[in-house]
This record gives C-alpha cells, sequence and structure tokens, in this order.
C-alpha cells in the first residue's frame, strides 16, 4: 500500500523530475503514463513509486545502462505492462507484447568439441534465478514471504544427493569457520551496497533468510534471497561449459521437480518465461560467461563490434558494476530473453572460440580484420 | 507501506529477529507488542514494519545508542502510542504519557558575557519543525515534500532585516553556489547514515531540498533532510546569547508566516514539537558549542561531569562521528521536558563550568573536588 496521502495530489505534483536522469525508466516514463499507472497497485498492493523509486534514486551508471524499474511481485509485470512492455522492448532488442519466449534446459544439444583452451579461460559459470510463485520478490517481500522462500529452497535443496547433495549456511547464524570458508570459495555473497540494489529495497532486514546452499563438490550453487528469490549457480575452474551447463540443467530439473512434489512452482509464463526481480533478467534469467584473457583483443579497436555481432557483453571480473583488470575480462551473453538457455550457452562457446582465435592471432602479430568484417551478426 | 500479503501471516512469522540488536526499538518490542501494533496503520498507512524497519537493518552503533525508529506523520505517535511511549520514556529520561511539554522562546537567557575564546570557537542553536497535514521525510510522497518546500519558501521570503536572505535548491545549485556553501559549512548532503537511508530519507534526492540562509551567513534553514525543517542559528564565536536572540526571533517570525499562509506547525501539549526521529521530540532542540577541552576530555571523570550537567560530547562531524585534537562538540542531552531556555541556560552554565575546570587542569592543579562538587541537574 502506498501513502495514502497520495490520493490528494495530481500525477503532475507528484511525477518525478527525470530530467537528470539516463535509465530505461527515465525514457519511457511520461506524465500520461505515470497519471494512468499511479491509480493502479497489485494484488499485494505494490505501486508504480515502487517500481520506479530505484529509478529515481539512481540517475545513471558509468559503465551500464541500467533499467531504473523493478518487480514487486509476479503481477507487477501485468498491472503495470504499460511501463514494463516498452521497458522489456527496449532492454531486449525489440521484444513484442505478443511474443512468446521459450525454454529449453536440454543440455545434451550443445556441440562443444572439448574445453576452452585453458591459456585463456580460467573458469566457467552459468546462473540463472528463480522466483517461487506466491511470495513477493525481494523489494517487496515481508520477513515472512522471505523466510517461507528459504524454508521452501531448503526443502527441495535437502534432496538432492549423489553430486548434487549439499548443504544450506544460513547467513543469520554463521559461524567464523564458514564464514571464511565461504569466503575462500568466493561463494559468499554479502550484504548489497548497490544503490541499484538498496534503493529498491532488497537490502531490508539483512540477514535474515538469506543464505548460502552448495553441494560439497562445490560446483552448484543456490543463493537465497539476495536480488532474487533464487539464483542458481553451476561453475567449474577450468573451461568445460558443457559440463558446466549439463549439471546446471540437471539441478536446475530436479530442483523444481523438489519444489514441485513439495506443492510449489516458479513464477513462469509463456511471454516473459522465468519471471525475475529485474526486467533485465526475463526469459531465461542466464548468464553463462567465462574469465577469459584477452590481453590484445581487448585493446583492438573492433573489440566492442565483435562482442557485438557475437551477442556478448563484457564485464570486469569483479561482477557486473566493475570494470576489468589485467586483460582478464567476464565474458557473457548479453541476452537474456527470446532464446533458450540452449540458444544462448551455444553462442557463448561459439563466441568464446572465436575470441580466443582472434587473441592468438594478435598474440602472432596477424591481423583479424578480415575475420572481423566476415563475421556474421548473430 | 504495508505488503498486503503481510495478512496471511502471524505475527511470530512476521516478527523481526532482534537477538543481535541494541537500540531502543529492540529493547522495546515483544513478540505481544508487535502483534498488537501490527493490527494498526496511520491514516495515511504507515505501519508499524514501516516505524521499525530502520531498527531492524541497524542493530547497533559504536558511539550512539540509536533510537532504531522513526515516525511518518504525525499520527504515528498516536496509532503506535504503545510502541512510542516506552521507546519516549527509554530515552527522555523517564518521561511518562501523561507528562505535558513546555515551549519557552523567549528572550531570558542569562549570559553575562561569550564564552572565553580561549576555549569556545563558535556556538549554535538547532532545532526542527515539521509542517502538519504532510507526511514526515521517512514516508512522504514527492508532491508532500515539495508542497513542503514551498510553503516554507513562502514564510522565508518574508523575512527582512538581518534576516533577509534566499533559498539553494539542491536541485538547480551551480558550481560556485555549491563551492560557497562548502565553504561557509552550509551545505548537506545526500545522506549517506544507514540510519537515515534504511528509514526511506533519501529517496528522491535531491528533490525539493535545499537550503535557505540569511545575507548575514548566520541564521539557515535546511529544508527537508532528516525533518520538514532544521532551523540553525550559529556564528563563530562564544556569543550564546547573541546566537539564542537571533534564533528566537527567527523562528517566532517564521512560526506567524508559517500560519499566515494558513500552514502550522506539528506539535501537542504532550510530545511538544513533533519530529521524524524520537529523540528529537519536545523542543528538537541541540544548543551546544564547538570547544577545546585537551585536559579535561582525558579526565576520568570526564563522562561523569557531562552526565550531570546534563551535556553530550559528539566528535565535530556531527552525532556519529568521533572527536579529533581534543575538540568537542558539547550540547545539550535533552529535548523533551525542559524547555528551550531552560536547555540552552543548562548548556551555557555547563560550558563555562567546564571550561573553569579545564583552566584548572591547564595550570596544572588537580580538579578533583571541583568534579565532585557538580550537583546532578
Amino acid at each position: 500500500m502506498p501513502n495514502l496521502n497520495t490520493a490528494r495530489f495530481t500525477g503532475e505534483e507528484d511525477l518525478p523530475n527525470l530530467e537528470q536522469h539516463n535509465n530505461h525508466m527515465a525514457h519511457v516514463l511520461t506524465l500520461d503514463l505515470y497519471k494512468n499507472l499511479r491509480q493502479k497497485q497489485t494484488p499485494s498492493g505494490f505501486t508504480i513509486d515502487h517500481v520506479i523509486q530505484t529509478g529515481v534514486d539512481n540517475p545513471g551508471h558509468p559503465f551500464i545502462m541500467t533499467v531504473g524499474a523493478v518487480a514487486g511481485d509476479e503481477e507487477s509485470y501485468e498491472v503495470f505492462a504499460d511501463l514494463f512492455d516498452p521497458i522489456i522492448e527496449a532492454r531486449h532488442n525489440g521484444y513484442q507484447k505478443t511474443d512468446k519466449h521459450k525454454t529449453d534446459l536440454d543440455s545434451s544439444k550443445i556441440k562443444m568439441d572439448a574445453p576452452f583452451d585453458s591459456n585463456y579461460v580460467s573458469s566457467a559459470r552459468v546462473r540463472t534465478g528463480r522466483s517461487i510463485r506466491g511470495y513477493a520478490l525481494p523489494p517487496w517481500c515481508t520477513r515472512a514471504e522471505r523466510r517461507q522462500v528459504e524454508a521452501v529452497a531448503c526443502e527441495a535443496l535437502a534432496k538432492l544427493d549423489g553430486e548434487l547433495k549439499g548443504k544450506y549456511y544460513g547467513l543469520s547464524n554463521m559461524s567464523e569457520k564458514d564464514q571464511d570458508q565461504l569466503i575462500a570459495d568466493h561463494f559468499l555473497f554479502d550484504r548489497p551496497v548497490s544503490p541499484l540494489l538498496t534503493c529498491a529495497g532488497m537490502a531490508r532486514d539483512w540477514p535474515d533468510s538469506r543464505g548460502i546452499w552448495h553441494n560439497d563438490k562445490k560446483n552448484f550453487l543456490v543463493w537465497v534471497n539476495e536480488e532474487d528469490h533464487l539464483r542458481v549457480i553451476s561453475m567449474q575452474k577450468d573451461g568445460d561449459m558443457k559440463a558446466v551447463f549439463s549439471r546446471f540443467c540437471d539441478g536446475l530439473k530436479k530442483f523444481e521437480s523438489n519444489l514441485q512434489e513439495g506443492g510449489y512452482e516458479i513464477m513462469w509464463n509463456e511471454h516473459l518465461g522465468y519471471i525475475l526481480t529485474c526486467p533485465s533478467n526475463l526469459g531465461t534469467g542466464i548468464r553463462a560467461g567465462v574469465h577469459c584473457k584477452l590481453i590484445n583483443l581487448s585493446k583492438h579497436a573492433r573489440f566492442e563490434e565483435i562482442l557485438t555481432k557475437l551477442r556478448l557483453q563484457k564485464r570486469g571480473a569483479g561482477g557486473v558494476d566493475c570494470a576489468a583488470e589485467g586483460g582478464v575480462y567476464d565474458i557473457s551473453n548479453a541476452d537474456r530473453l527470446g532464446f533458450s538457455e540452449v540458444q544462448l550457452v551455444q553462442m557463448v562457446i561459439d563466441g568464446v572460440n572465436f575470441l580466443i582465435a582472434m587473441e592468438k592471432k594478435l598474440e602472432a602479430g596477424e591481423k583479424i580484420d578480415g575475420e572481423v568484417d566476415r563475421l556474421q551478426q548473430k | 507501506m504495508p505488503n498486503l500479503n503481510t495478512a496471511k501471516y502471524t505475527g511470530d512469522e512476521e516478527m523481526p529477529d532482534l537477538s543481535k540488536h541494541n537500540n531502543w526499538m529492540s529493547k522495546v518490542m515483544t513478540p505481544e507488542l508487535y502483534k498488537r501494533m501490527r493490527a494498526r496503520q496511520t491514516k495515511s498507512g504507515f505501519t508499524i514494519d514501516d516505524a521499525i524497519q530502520t531498527g531492524v537493518d541497524n542493530p547497533g552503533h559504536p558511539f550512539i545508542m540509536t533510537v532504531g525508529c522513526v515516525a511518518g506523520d504525525e499520527d504515528s505517535y498516536d496509532a503506535f502510542a504503545e510502541f512510542f511511549d516506552q521507546i519516549i520514556e527509554g530515552r527522555h529520561g523517564g518521561y511518562k504519557p501523561t507528562d505535558m511539554h513546555k515551549t519557552d522562546l523567549s528572550d531570558n537567557l542569562v549570559m553575562e558575557e561569550p564564552f572565553d575564546p580561549e576555549y569556545v570557537f563558535s556556538v549554535r542553536v538547532r532545532t526542527g519543525r515539521s509542517i502538519r497535514g504532510y507526511a514526515l521525510p521517512p514516508w512522504c510522497s514527492r508532491a508532500e515534500r515539495r508542497k513542503v518546500e514551498s510553503i516554507s519558501i513562502g514564510a522565508l521570503d518574508r523575512f527582512d532585516g538581518d534576516l533577509k536572505g534566499k533559498y539553494f535548491p539542491l536541485y538547480e545549485m551551480t558550481d560556485a553556489a555549491q563551492e560557497q556553501l562548502i565553504a561557509d559549512h552550509f551545505l548537506f548532503d545526500k545522506p549517506v547514515s544507514p540510519l537515515l537511508t534504511a528509514a526511506g530519507m533519501a529517496r528522491d534526492w535531491p528533490d525539493a531540498r535545499g537550503i535557505w540562509h540569511n545575507d548575514n551567513k548566520d541564521f539557515l534553514v535546511w529544508i527537508n533532510e532528516e525533518d520538514h525543517l532544521r532551523v540553525i542559528s550559529m556564528q563563530k564565536d562564544g556569543d550564546m546569547q547573541s546566537c539564542w536572540r537571533r534564533w528566537i526571533d527567527g523562528l517566532n517570525k517564521f512560526e506567524t508566516y508559517v500560519k499566515e499562509q494558513g500552514a502550522d506547525f506539528m506539535h501537542s501539549d504532550h510530545l511538544g514539537y513533533i519530529l521524524t526521529c524520537p529523540s528529537n521530540l519536545g523542543t528538537g532542540v541541540r544548543a551546544g558549542v564547538h570547544m577545546k577541552l585537551e585536559k579535561l576530555s582525558e579526565h576520568s571523570k570526564f563522562d561523569e561531569l557531562l552526565g550531570k550537567l546534563r551535556l553530550q560530547k559528539r566528535g565535530t562531524g556531527g552525532v556519529d562521528t568521533a572527536s579529533e585534537g581534543g575538540m568537542f562538540d558539547i550540547s545539550n542531552a535533552d529535548r523533551l521536558g525542559f524547555s528551550e531556555l531552560e536547555l540552552v541556560q543548562m548548556v551555557v552554565d555547563g560550558v563555562n563550568t567546564l571550561i573553569a575546570i579545564e583552566k584548572k587542569l591547564q595550570a596544572g592543579e588537580n580538579a578533583d573536588s571541583d568534579i565532585s562538587a557538580v550537583a546532578q541537574k
């Protein structure tokens, strides 16, 4: 529920000042749209002011074009469709209201002759998010809802066995020993400090019902109640993306099946795929990527062009809002929606192999312009 | 803004985990109290979860015993009276729900001469005011915040003589204006303290925030920072009398002009001036000095002495900073249950006592008996 005093004021009086702003929400929101949407709320009481608060508070970001809007629950995407649809269209390459999204977690379809060359790729990782139907999302959930998400997720994870068998580490009562180990493994996530997240209310009640589950083999990991209800991660310290994706699909399917046995469902629909907090993660929610050394290629004038043609994005090895160091880049798929998981992972595999081939040429003192010219836009 | 799904859960399921917490809210809150409070909301929809979020998110602070809760509107202190009364009693020295608070902004401060300039470098008096009918900074909408700004500017524009001044909105501020305001130590910036950000006070920054000050640069009003208004009188010497007189003059005139616009301040006979943080209820006054107490600050009985004088110390950077180089911000500890005049008189008398003892210690004398002789105010 919003501040009820809002009913005494007009849309003009309440419209945020977005003159200094450069994010997807600021590009889309007009006075008329705001007036229309402020009449509405989702069944749990989430309003347009809640949706856009993070975008109002964060005018822009030096490295990334931020979205500037979040969902508070599954219904947000319908109730505020007039705002979210244009944001989705802009962010997801022209994805239309009428488009259908396909889910494909059949890892047997992946073609990869050999793992990535270990001289270049040091690790491979695939992550996605999942939301449990019936509970508000991290910007809006109550403590009880968040605790339920944790309990439901843990119950489903506890049933995983074999290579996936693992253990949950709740942040609230973590021992120092566990904490040190999780930090050493690079598994521990901390309270969000990014204002993109804190302004959206995602750090409330920290660290209540936040935690990390991982298997004994330490290559399958689930984050509970960070930026989404769940983040599911498969990773390993080599270039075998096929194995990483295989385990990813296996784990996800078993997890979902366990959830369903418990009477729960994952938020999903055939238009937007998996429903997640940030519109940028809709569809597959997948970010499949590698840490890759591209010392020469990263300085090449056409590096960005190549990445764009391959539908890849680069980040610093510290994550979404960091810069790169030492020529080591995090290279991953740029798309989330409108392509299936299999398609996106295949694009990463093919794309990274191309980048490595180009890097090798540059190392050998050869030119790559011809190759780049011939490279088709995917 | 209650998430309506909350109705599906019990108080026990929603109760925050306060086992690691040490603030006034965590001392007061119990599962039974929480259950009763979550059944209510203010007229504008503010809930107990909204009130306590900052205390849940900030378990404790190394230098200060934080309050851990805020009001979202005037009504909060009534709707959640059972909760806030306990906080108020704890924080304000046993103040009871039936107690009445007195306001006194009269020109009756007793001070023979300014503070010794060897010890006191500046004096300042501040308070807060809230405009009735508009939600407070943790909860206000953009439209409400803008109305608070326009009503305030409307009143401040009426000032003339020594109080005549100008408004500098944060939004359109030029670089030149910004540099000058920083040089004058007037500029306030987007809150970074998690005590404030977790309570929602930085939303929509810098919309409808600004600083008004007179041309003489000794009377200043902050708009829409941690309260609707903060009214400050200050000067770079030890003349608290002059500082006080200008402050009460400005405040009294400001109230007149606000009323002429058809607006009013939030105030009750029981709680005095209604402000965002329960710690500021009553007078909302913090009257203080920046002073050097090199020897006294190292004395084992320094804190005890401050306690007797009803004073508190802070670093010169403000509420959650540490002191540096023997320089302290010394101000009244109380806000509620004493009038403005009483509090500022206590500061005047108390600071003079501190100076006298510091002088003795500087002269190499023992001041233990002087300290013991100070009676608890």
